[in-house]
């Protein structure tokens, strides 16, 4: 028990410490590796609480390829922090009031889970039996029976934001030489090489 | 204070012993691992290779790491300290942590977890971070190139190497690496998902950087990308780093394909030799498939490789999935 609760507290502790510092760091490549630290703990966490599933998939998708591609553009950008930070007062207000909100949603939704009894009752209905079903086929079963809808509408939902980026970005340039894969290899030696009889002395 | 011992210190021993176990014994054919490759790509280009310490030259990996440890660790001026030494800190401990759950034999693995595929998955994912931090924090230009070519190379063969692994899933039914194991006592995956196979080893090419898709280190125009500014101990790191998760990824194309540390036939002469045995045969007959592509081939361009990744793997690998599904079902084969 004492070391579940240390583990418990040592990760809660490092993932508020480094999310600190991901607002904090004046460098910006620093933030990004200290948001993946705490991407890092909060798997620990849900592997404290035996969720191992979710944790390996936190890994796998938010620390293995988004924050990767975060790494990747911050780095590319070449940020001057300092000259962001000038303007750190005129955003104080909207910034705040955005929090602000957030937090008073957070509150809303953490009581109305604890109190409204319908709400309870629907959260805690459908898990299966931990004991006989490990936790990636009780949440296989949980997503694709109950919530079936709403996840395919997810998907969709990300499917259409990917095609939107994919719209946005494409342009098509004129006069760029591209390798057409199929016509080279469809090439044959008859249309590539002719083989011409030189006489000697006269050239071709 | 007798529960302390008998909850808590104990185990930890056991488990220390037991990592110790796994992990020196990695770290260990490494230094083979590279004298055989040495000697293979000697053999392949008709030269002799290393001939000189110990007997057929054996020992050379072990002068070579020995010089290397006495050399001065130079740490460049515009070098971002900190990171400058989490990168190979963090790719050497990233290649070993991977092999905890690596099973040697049917009750020979320290971690039997049964989200197994997916750890491996999401430490080989994690990989990148070791180069692209040591890219940017050597600001070197010849770095930093390399580490941008290794982000977008790595998580694009990434997502096919997903999509392999969801396939052998749902014909193993689990994601306990013993139980995938188990599961090819009647045939290896890699006969009925043999496309599924030969994606995965290439991709495995592209994650572990090696030739024919060393961008990242490409020394004719990079000089030796990510790695350029380094030197003595952080340098043997990723260079451990990168052999062990050779090493690995040959790990695991055995257990997801090549049936883990089963015989290759079930009868007599081939069950007398020990589970380890087989698992450790068959990561080195891939290890020299490894080194033989290395010599065979020549390096990619960036271009191909980026049209090799998304254009032919992934929809060959989404398309394999969904093929497998389907089938799984038609015939009422799946797993229970």
């Amino acid at each position: 028990m004492i070391v579940g609760a240390i583990a418990f507290y040592l990760f809660a502790g490092m993932i508020i410490a480094s999310a600190v510092m991901v607002i904090a760091a004046r460098n910006p490549v620093h933030s990004v590796l200290f948001l993946i630290l705490s991407f890092f703990n909060a798997s620990g966490l849900f592997v404290l609480l035996g969720a191992e599933f979710l944790a390996m998939i936190l890994v796998i998708v938010y620390v293995g390829a988004v924050a990767v591609l975060f790494l990747f553009v911050v780095m590319m950008l070449n940020i001057n922090f300092v000259e962001l930070r000038q303007g750190f007062l005129q955003y104080l207000p909207i910034g705040g009031l955005v929090g602000l909100i957030l937090l008073i949603e957070l509150f809303f939704v953490i009581a109305a889970g604890i109190t409204d009894p319908e709400v309870v009752a629907l959260a805690s209905a459908p898990i299966p039996p931990l004991s006989d079903l490990t936790n990636t086929e009780a949440l296989g079963q949980l997503i694709y029976t109950r919530y079936v809808y709403l996840f395919q509408t997810a998907g969709m939902v990300l499917l259409v934001a990917m095609v939107g980026a994919i719209v946005l970005t494409l342009r098509q340039r004129e006069g760029v030489r591209k390798q057409s894969i199929a016509r080279q290899v469809a090439r044959t030696r008859e249309e590539s090489i002719e083989i011409k009889t030189v006489t000697p002395g006269s050239g071709i | 204070m007798a529960s302390l011992w008998q909850g808590y210190a104990l185990p930890g021993i056991i488990i220390l012993l037991q990592i110790l176990a796994v992990m020196l014994p990695v770290m260990i054919s490494v230094a083979f691992l590279v004298y055989f490759e040495r000697k293979t790509l000697a053999a392949m280009t008709l030269r002799r290779g290393p001939n000189v310490v110990g007997p057929f030259g054996v020992l050379q990996s072990f002068a070579d790491f020995i010089k290397v440890f006495f050399k001065e660790t130079i740490i460049p001026t515009g070098a971002n300290k900190v990171v400058f030494l989490a990168a190979p800190i963090l790719t050497f401990v990233l290649a070993m942590i991977a092999w905890a759950v690596i099973p040697f034999s049917e009750k020979l693995v320290v971690a039997d977890i049964n989200v197994g595929v997916l750890y491996l998955f999401a430490i080989s994912s994690l990989g990148v971070y070791g180069v692209v931090m040591a890219g940017w924090a050597s600001n070197s230009r010849y770095a930093f190139l390399g580490a941008l070519r290794s982000a977008a190379q790595m998580v694009s063969y990434e997502v096919s190497i997903g999509f392999v692994i969801v396939t052998v899933l749902l014909v193993a039914g689990s994601m306990n690496l013993n139980d995938i194991v188990e599961a090819q006592r009647t045939i290896w995956f890699a006969i009925p998902l043999l496309p599924m196979f030969v994606i995965f080893f290439i991709s495995a090419l592209a994650e572990t950087n090696r030739h024919p898709f060393d961008l990242p280190e490409a020394e004719s125009e990079l000089v030796a990308g990510f790695q350029v500014e380094y030197s003595a101990v952080p340098f043997v790191l990723f260079f451990l780093g990168e052999y062990a998760n050779m090493m690995l990824m040959s790990a695991l194309t055995v257990i997801l394909f090549l049936g883990g540390w089963l015989p290759p036939f079930d009868v007599a002469p081939f069950t007398w030799l020990p589970a380890p045995f087989w698992l450790i045969g068959k990561i080195i007959v891939l290890l020299f498939v490894f080194i033989w592509v290395r010599a065979t081939f020549p390096r990619y361009r960036y271009d191909q490789l980026m049209r090799l990744g998304w254009k032919v793997f992934l929809p060959a690998s989404l398309l394999w999935v969904v093929l497998t599904a389907g089938v799984l079902v038609t015939f009422d084969w799946l797993p229970a």
